[in-house]
C-alpha cells in the first residue's frame, strides 16, 4: 500500500489537492463556474419556494414596494411633508423605495449564508460563494421586476403631465446596479463570516440596514439637507448611487462622476475585504459555526 | 501495480477548545480576560474526556498522517470515539480544511453521509432532484441523463411532481439515496456513524458500497461494526488520538484494537475509575465478559448457538444483592432482560472482600443478526441499585443457518421462533 516512491507521485495528474490555507485572493472562479447550475437552482428555488403556500404569489413582488411606497408617502410625504425635489411623492418614494430594496436585500441575505447553511455546508462541498451569488442573482431578478412595475408608474405620471423625465445618465444605470451588488456582496459575506464567530451580529445586521437607510437620501432628497451635514451623508457609499438613480430616472436629485468613482472605490475595498475574510472563513468555519 | 487515487502526506487536524462553543462576543472576551490574568479558560469543560492528544488548549483530531490509497481499494477505518476518523473523512470531503498538510486525489468523491442535505421541502421530487445533483457536483445534463433510473431507483414515479415535504419518510430517505447512488464517483466515503436512516436503508448503503467496490472504485468505510468492515474491506486504518496505530490486512487490525481498546469485545475491565457506574457501591462488578458454550472468550457468537455471561463481583458490605442482565439493540431497543431472582430464585449473599464470579447461560440466541449490548445491574432486596453499568459488554450476533435448513433467514426480523409447519393434503 505505501509502496508508491515519492517521486512517482510528484509525476501524476492529481485532480484534487487539498490544503490548508489556499492562496487568499484565490476566488476558485472557475470552479464556480463549474457549478453554475447549482447557481441557477439556487435561484429557482428561491423563486419557487418563496411564495409557496400562499393566494397572492408572485403578486407579492409588486405589492412589497406599492405598500412600502404608499406608507412612506403618507408618513414622510403627507404627515411630516419632507420635501421631494418637485416630483411626485409617490414616484419619489417608489424609486427611493425599489433601489435601496436591491441592496438591503442582497445584504441582508447574504449575510446569513454560513449561519443558515451550516448543516448543508457541514455535509458536502461545493463552492460557498454559489450560495451568496445565487442570492444577487435572484434579486436581480425581483429588482428588474419591480423596476418595470416603476416605469409603469412613471409613463403614468408622465401623462398626467408631470415633470419626471429620463435622462441619458440612464445608461449608467448597469454601473449603478454593479455598485449595489458589489457593496450588499461586501457588507454581507463580512458580515456572514464575523456572525460564524459571533452570533450578537445578526441582531445589528437588521438594525444597522435600517439605520443605513436613513442615512442615504431615500426618504428625502440631499438637497434638503443643511450644507454642514452633506458631507456626512456624502461619505455613505449608498447616497451617490440612490440619488444617481433618481436623477437618471426622473430627472432630479443629482449626478456626480466624482461621487460615483468615490462609491466605485469603496465597493472595491469592501468587496476585496469581504472575499479575503470571506476566504479565510470558508475553509474551516464548520470548526466554529 | 495500480496507481495511487488518495495521497495524504503528513496531514494534521487541530481545533482550538474554547474557542469552539463560545459563539458570543461576550464569552470570547470571557476567556481574553481570563488568559490576560493567567486563569484557566472558564469555558473549559471539566473532564472533557480525552485520549491524551490534548495540548494545552489544541486538541489535535489528527496528527502527522500518512496514507496511500490505491485504485480499488475498500479501506476500513476503525478506532475509538474521537479518534479522528470522522475528521479524516471530512477533510477528503472539503467540509473542512486541514491545519497542516496535504491530500492529493484523482477523481470525484462523494460520500453517503451527506443523503437527502439540501432538498427543500416546498419543492417538488423533480426540482429536489436537480438541485440536490447540482448540490453533489452533477451538472444539469448529467442528472438529466440519469433522471429515470433515479426516480426508478426511488420508486417515487408517481409523486414525482409532489412537494417533498408530502413524502413519507421512507420515500424521502429513498429518493435522497437515489440521488447519492447516481453520482458515481471514483472515490466513496462512507461513514457509517453518521449515516442516517434504519437499518434496511444502512444495509443498503452497505450494498451500494459492495457494488461500487466491485466495479474497481475506490472505497473509505468508517463503521464501528467489526463484522462489516471484515466483510468488505481487504485493508484497515486503526486510529486513535489522531495517529495512525496501524494499516494492515483487516483480521489483523480488527484483533489488534479489541485487544487494544475492549470496545466491542466481549470482555471489560470494570475497575477503571472512567467506568461509568450509579448505586450504593456496596459490591461492584470487576470484570465481565462474554464466552461461548465451550468457555472460549468471544464477541460475536452465531445466531442459533449460545453464549455465556461471566461477571465478577467484589463486595464492600454485608449485602443481599439479584443480578440482573439487560439486553439492547445497538439503536437502544431492550429486547429483554433476565433476573437471577426471578429465572433462577437466587440472590447473592455477600460479605465484605467476598468475590464470587457469576455465570449466566443463554443457551441459544435466537434473535436476528447485529450488534447488541449488555447492561449489568445488582440490586439488593428492597430493589435498591447496588451498582448499574450500562452498556458494559456489547457482542454481535452474526448470520448463521439458524434452522438448520442451509437457508438463511430472509427479511428483516427482529427474533427467530422455533416454529414446525405441516401440512395435510385434502
Amino acid at each position: 500500500m505505501q509502496t508508491t516512491k515519492k517521486t512517482e507521485l510528484e509525476d501524476q495528474n492529481w485532480s484534487l489537492v487539498i490544503r490548508p490555507q489556499r492562496n487568499l485572493f484565490d476566488l476558485r472562479l472557475g470552479e464556480l463556474w463549474h457549478y453554475r447550475d447549482l447557481v441557477g437552482l439556487f435561484v429557482r428555488r428561491d423563486f419557487v419556494s418563496i411564495y409557496k403556500q400562499t393566494i397572492l404569489g408572485p403578486l407579492w413582488y409588486l405589492i412589497q414596494p406599492l405598500l412600502t411606497t404608499v406608507m412612506f408617502t403618507v408618513v414622510f410625504g403627507k404627515i411630516a411633508n419632507l420635501p421631494t425635489d418637485g416630483l411626485p411623492q409617490f414616484l419619489f418614494y417608489m424609486s427611493g423605495t425599489v433601489i435601496w430594496t436591491y441592496f438591503a436585500e442582497c445584504l441582508n441575505k447574504t449575510s446569513v449564508t454560513f449561519v443558515q447553511n451550516a448543516q448543508l455546508f457541514g455535509k458536502v462541498y461545493f463552492p460557498r460563494l454559489a450560495v451568496p451569488v445565487s442570492i444577487l442573482i435572484s434579486n436581480l431578478i425581483t429588482f428588474i421586476i419591480q423596476f418595470g412595475f416603476l416605469l409603469m408608474f412613471m409613463v403614468y405620471f408622465m401623462l398626467r403631465g408631470s415633470s419626471a423625465r429620463p435622462n441619458l445618465w440612464i445608461l449608467l444605470l448597469p454601473l449603478l446596479i454593479l455598485l449595489m451588488a458589489g457593496l450588499g456582496l461586501g457588507f454581507g459575506i463580512i458580515i456572514s463570516s464575523l456572525t460564524t464567530k459571533y452570533r450578537d451580529l445578526r441582531f445589528l445586521v437588521t438594525f444597522g440596514v435600517q439605520l443605513l437607510m436613513y442615512a442615504t437620501p431615500v426618504i428625502y432628497p440631499i438637497s434638503s439637507i443643511p450644507a454642514r451635514f452633506r458631507p456626512l451623508i456624502l461619505a455613505n457609499p449608498m447616497t451617490p448611487i440612490v440619488e444617481g438613480f433618481r436623477y437618471a430616472l426622473l430627472g432630479a436629485g443629482t449626478i456626480n462622476p466624482v461621487y460615483l468613482l468615490y462609491s466605485l472605490g469603496f465597493m472595491l475595498l469592501v468587496l476585496l475585504s469581504g472575499v479575503l475574510i470571506f476566504n479565510r472563513v470558508e475553509a474551516t468555519f464548520m470548526d466554529t459555526v | 501495480m495500480s496507481q495511487t487515487v488518495i495521497s495524504v502526506e503528513n496531514l494534521s487536524k487541530s481545533y482550538r477548545l474554547g474557542q469552539i462553543g463560545t459563539g458570543t462576543l461576550t464569552n470570547d472576551l470571557r476567556v481574553w480576560w481570563a488568559k490576560l490574568r493567567g486563569q484557566p479558560n472558564p469555558l473549559l469543560k471539566i473532564g472533557q474526556a480525552d485520549h491524551g492528544n490534548r495540548d494545552g488548549e489544541t486538541l489535535w483530531a489528527l496528527k502527522d498522517i500518512n496514507l496511500q490509497v490505491e485504485q480499488g481499494e475498500v479501506l476500513g477505518i476503525i478506532g475509538r470515539n474521537g479518534a479522528g476518523k470522522s475528521t479524516l473523512l471530512k477533510i477528503l470531503s472539503r467540509v473542512t480544511a486541514p491545519t497542516s498538510g496535504l491530500v492529493k486525489v484523482k477523481g470525484r468523491i462523494a460520500s453517503l453521509l451527506e443523503v437527502g442535505t439540501g432538498f427543500h421541502p416546498e419543492l417538488t421530487g423533480r426540482e429536489n432532484i436537480y438541485l440536490n445533483g447540482a448540490i453533489l457536483g452533477m451538472t444539469r445534463a448529467e442528472v438529466s441523463r440519469k433522471f429515470d433510473e433515479i426516480v426508478a431507483f426511488a420508486e417515487i414515479e408517481q409523486f414525482i411532481d409532489t412537494p417533498v415535504k408530502r413524502f413519507s419518510s421512507g420515500m424521502y430517505v429513498r429518493l435522497a439515496f437515489a440521488v447519492a447512488a447516481h453520482l458515481e464517483p471514483e472515490i466513496l466515503l462512507v461513514d457509517e456513524v453518521l449515516a442516517v436512516g434504519d437499518a434496511g436503508f444502512q444495509q443498503k448503503c452497505l450494498g451500494k458500497m459492495n457494488e461500487v467496490a466491485k466495479l474497481g472504485r475506490t472505497v473509505l468505510f468508517v463503521s464501528h461494526q467489526m463484522a462489516a468492515i471484515e466483510n468488505l474491506c481487504n485493508h484497515v486504518m486503526l486510529l486513535d488520538g489522531g495517529r495512525i496505530i496501524t494499516i494492515s490486512k483487516t483480521a489483523d487490525v480488527i484483533s489488534q484494537y479489541l485487544r487494544l481498546f475492549n470496545t466491542g469485545a466481549g470482555k471489560i475491565d470494570l475497575t477503571a475509575d472512567d467506568v461509568e457506574r450509579k448505586g450504593t457501591g456496596e459490591a461492584k462488578f470487576q470484570k465481565a465478559e462474554i464466552l461461548t458454550l465451550a468457555g472460549e472468550m468471544t464477541s460475536s457468537v452465531q445466531a442459533g448457538t449460545g453464549l455465556v455471561v461471566r461477571m465478577e463481583i467484589l463486595s464492600h458490605a454485608q449485602v443481599n444483592a439479584e443480578i440482573g442482565v439487560g439486553m439492547f439493540s445497538s439503536g437502544g431497543l431492550r429486547l429483554t432482560g433476565f433476573n437471577s431472582r426471578d429465572l433462577n430464585n437466587f440472590a447473592l449473599d455477600l460479605l465484605p472482600g467476598q468475590r464470587v464470579v457469576v455465570e449466566c447461560k443463554i443457551p441459544k440466541m435466537n434473535i436476528a443478526p447485529g450488534a447488541y449490548r449488555l447492561n449489568l445491574r445488582m440490586m439488593n432486596l428492597h430493589r435498591q441499585v447496588i451498582d448499574s453499568i450500562d452498556q458494559a459488554l456489547s457482542f454481535e450476533v452474526v448470520p448463521a443457518n439458524y434452522f438448520g435448513t442451509g437457508r438463511m433467514p430472509r427479511g428483516n426480523n427482529l427474533i427467530f421462533l422455533d416454529v414446525d409447519w405441516h401440512y395435510q393434503s385434502q
